[in-house]
């Protein structure tokens, strides 16, 4: 199967797609189900951008690292470049999560 | 942060919908999103990140303890990558950073 095939069967899916959800399976209106959408990732952000990780259970755990800077290279040029501090977000999936990636596995 | 905290949050920064839809709604959204992404949906949150499924091949692993060879079948882990806005703005409090972007 393609690469395009796999696409079409599998789409991206997106904030708009959960809202749909939310206004089927709660009973929200579309503003309500937009509203609930956006505060939940802002939320979460937000907490993020104060230093604080997130944990919700059944979904995984967003954390903070930091990273010294580090030599690195311009892939298109090739020219060294150094790579600042910085601070990155990671996402470790909780095992629930992980256990449904092995039911598509089969 | 978690869940509880998450609710109280989202119940104070709007006044229409009552804590029962707030959490209800949670539960939903990350429901959602796990489905999607183990039935090998990608899931794309503009400015949050994306979450989507690697491919890693089969390969020779050892336990570590003791040091014998296992075979690692081929599996899909789950991977998220920050957007964009998330990435600048968890590096606004570090004013020393400049925002050398790396895919990763």
């Amino acid at each position: 199967m393609s690469r395009n095939d796999e696409y079409n069967k599998h789409p991206s899916r997106t904030r708009a797609d959960i809202a749909q959800s939310l206004i089927k399976d709660i009973g929200l209106n579309g503003r309500e189900a937009k509203e609930m959408v956006d505060l939940f990732f802002q939320e979460i952000s937000d907490a993020l951008v104060s230093q604080r990780s997130v944990k919700l259970s059944g979904f995984g755990r967003f954390n903070l690292r930091d990273k010294n800077c580090r030599p690195g290279r311009n892939p298109k040029t090739g020219e060294s470049v150094v790579i600042k501090e910085r601070r990155v977000v990671t996402f470790n999936a909780s095992e629930r999560f992980k256990k449904r990636i092995n039911i598509y596995q089969k | 942060m978690t869940r509880s905290e998450l609710i109280a949050r989202m119940v104070t920064k709007q006044r229409y919908i009552p804590q029962r839809d707030v959490s209800l709604s949670i539960n939903k959204i990350i429901e959602f999103i796990v489905e999607s992404v183990s039935s090998g949906h990608r899931f794309e949150i503009r400015g949050f990140g994306t979450f989507s499924l690697h491919y890693q091949l089969p390969k020779k692993g050892r336990n570590p303890r003791t040091g014998e060879t296992v075979d690692l079948v081929e599996r899909y882990t789950i991977h998220f990558k920050p957007g964009k806005e998330l990435r600048e703005q968890v590096n606004r409090n570090k004013p020393s950073v400049s925002n050398v972007s790396t895919n990763y």
